[in-house]
């Protein structure tokens, strides 16, 4: 009996590297099926929550939702009129338009400071570090502090509380964009204005700020996609009207206000109004949205 | 390749296509005595690093002058001094003088914006600004010129026309700069800085970041506004100087070791430093 000899351990080695094999395929597969499924699940939410929108939303969608103010309920009164969103829709409109007025040229000087006057300065650090706190503050603390400071001496609620409030949260989107935007311009384009004896506003204002257009407006439209959707800091300052005013020391009506009322009301009418100011809302900020990834995207 | 001042004396022991280390050099010596630049005793201080460490030398009037030297040996520090850039960042600082027309262009006193027109400057990545290829050459002209819009047309033509770009971008001038390509862009760069009618050009390493063919033209271009400005070019590239200068200067951790005529530099230099550099023994 002649006895082989036989390599033992690299048969052993190539079994269990066989087996690691085996195990990191699984592990592979494994994982790629929870990221998937995971995916599928954030995906059905959305979409159920779009798929809701859309088909409650169409509803009470109809002209007169754009052309009428808000009407009480038609339940169990034949002769009674569908109301609308006009009085909504137009404080939205005059409110955020407003705060985005007051809030880019705020936004876009501090953003400025940051970028091209305070980099690395303890003030310029001290100032973004502020202003990023107030990036993520939730938008109701914002709400009682103009609540303490505007509507309590003013005596009562008003569409110029709602507008400082909102303008509040414009200036950190803008701050946070513009000195985003300005830091990627190259500091030898800086160089190059200077060296031919530009004095540093002009370098910032006829340079910096061409190169840095899209995405600062871009930024300009992500706040205005913000404050659009806001709740919270509107009802403790612009709370809510029922007819369409321009008067803004008095109370104001918005999208997001009118659909939190009109959805606690209890009757199915006017839930069903609400339902398509959500949609409105959700549409518009949409549409902004996708005008800002456009302009991101065709920079330069 | 015509020059008009020219030092007899030195003009006889350099003559004949000197070479060295495989390099041709210019075989003409040329040292204009008058100068347009002068440097004298300047120290520049990144915070407490003394970079630049008593320089003194002169740029002559319409002559090239090539600095070289290994990275970090302060030869682009000088030249950012030369217009002050150096004053956009706190903490560095320079002593010393650097005069032109008897005032001392590093005396706070002088105005920056007025010096930096005197002084025009070319960086190594070309630097379009981003609006289009007539406004990037009017851009500078109207910070300190108040023209006509015919006056305007003139002068753009002719800074394109003097960069060598204007058959080029003739067609094109309402179009972005940033469609050019990069050899287009930097002499767009050029044509933008002759465009204010500077007396002095400072070139920072104009063609690292361009291919051959570009780089090419820009040192064809070089030699061609010599002829009405006086030139500084900073370059890693020693056949580039010894193509492109007429003096050339040595740097080395922020001392000025050598300066010499351009085919004196590459074919006898005198300190031992600069041959070993120019050699290939480090840098």
């Amino acid at each position: 009996m002649s006895t082989t000899f036989t390599p033992s351990a690299p048969v052993r080695n190539a079994d269990v590297a066989k087996g690691l094999a085996g195990r990191r395929k699984l592990m592979d597969a494994a994982v790629r099926w929870f990221c998937i499924a995971a995916t599928i699940l954030a995906l059905a939410f959305l979409a159920s929550i779009i798929v809701t929108l859309l088909w409650r939303g169409l509803e009470a969608m109809d002209f007169t939702i754009f052309t009428s103010e808000f009407r009480p309920t038609t339940y169990g009164d034949a002769t009674a009129q569908k109301g609308g969103l006009l009085h909504a829709i137009t404080g939205s409109l005059l409110m955020v338009s407003l705060a985005t007025l007051i809030g880019t040229p705020i936004g876009l000087l501090v953003g400025t400071y940051l970028s091209e006057y305070a980099r690395g300065s303890q003030l310029g650090n001290a100032v973004r570090f502020v202003s990023d706190v107030l990036l993520s503050a939730p938008s109701i603390l914002i709400g009682l502090f103009i609540y303490q400071l505007v509507v309590l001496p003013m005596g009562g609620f008003s569409g110029i509380a709602g507008v400082i409030s909102l303008a509040i949260i414009v200036i950190p989107v803008v701050v946070r964009t513009t000195e985003d935007m300005l830091s990627l311009i190259p500091n030898t384009l800086r160089e190059a204005v200077v060296g031919l004896g530009a004095p540093k506003w002009k370098m910032i204002i006829l340079v910096c700020y061409k190169a840095a257009l899209a995405g600062i407006v871009t930024g300009v439209l992500l706040a205005i996609a913000r404050i659009a959707g806001e709740t919270a800091p509107l009802l403790l300052t612009s709370f809510g009207n029922n007819v369409v005013s321009g008067d803004m020391t008095r109370a104001m009506a918005s999208l997001p206000v009118a659909i939190y009322q009109q959805a606690n009301s209890g009757y199915p009418d006017l839930i069903a109004i609400a339902w398509s100011g959500a949609l409105i809302v959700t549409l518009g900020v949409l549409l902004i949205n996708i005008a800002a990834r456009a302009l991101l995207r065709n920079r330069g | 390749m015509s020059t008009t001042e020219t030092n007899p004396a030195q003009t006889s022991a350099e003559t004949g296509n000197a070479s060295f280390g495989g390099m041709q050099a210019r075989s003409e010596v040329v040292i204009n005595t008058t100068a347009r630049v002068s440097i004298r005793n300047l120290d520049f201080y990144y915070g407490d690093n003394k970079a630049l460490k008593a320089i003194n030398f002169d740029l002559p009037e319409k002559q090239v002058t090539g600095m070289i030297g290994p990275s970090g040996c302060g030869k682009s520090t000088l030249l950012r001094v030369l217009n002050r850039m150096y004053s956009l960042y706190p903490g560095q600082r320079a002593t010393g003088e650097i005069l032109m027309d008897g005032k001392n262009m590093i005396d706070p006193a002088v105005d920056v914006n007025e010096l930096r027109a005197k002084v025009g400057m070319v960086f190594q990545k070309p630097t379009p600004f981003p609006m289009s290829i007539y406004d990037n050459i009017a851009f500078g002209i109207k910070l300190h010129e108040k023209l006509t819009k015919s006056q305007m047309d003139e002068r753009v033509e002719w800074a394109l026309t003097r960069a060598a770009i204007w058959e080029e971008s003739k067609d094109r001038l309402d179009r972005s700069a940033l469609g050019l390509s990069g050899g287009q862009q930097q002499r767009l760069c050029i044509a933008r800085t002759i465009a204010v009618r500077p007396e002095v050009i400072l070139f920072d390493e104009p063609t690292s970041a361009l291919d051959p063919i570009s780089t090419l033209k820009i040192e064809e271009l070089i030699d061609e506004l010599k002829r009405d400005f006086t030139i500084a070019i900073v370059t890693h590239n020693m056949q580039q100087a010894a193509r492109c200068a007429d003096q050339v200067a040595f740097f080395y951790l922020g001392e000025m070791v050598e300066i010499a005529p351009a085919a004196q530099m590459f074919t006898a230099p005198k300190q031992k430093r600069t041959q070993e550099y120019i050699t290939g023994r480090f840098g």
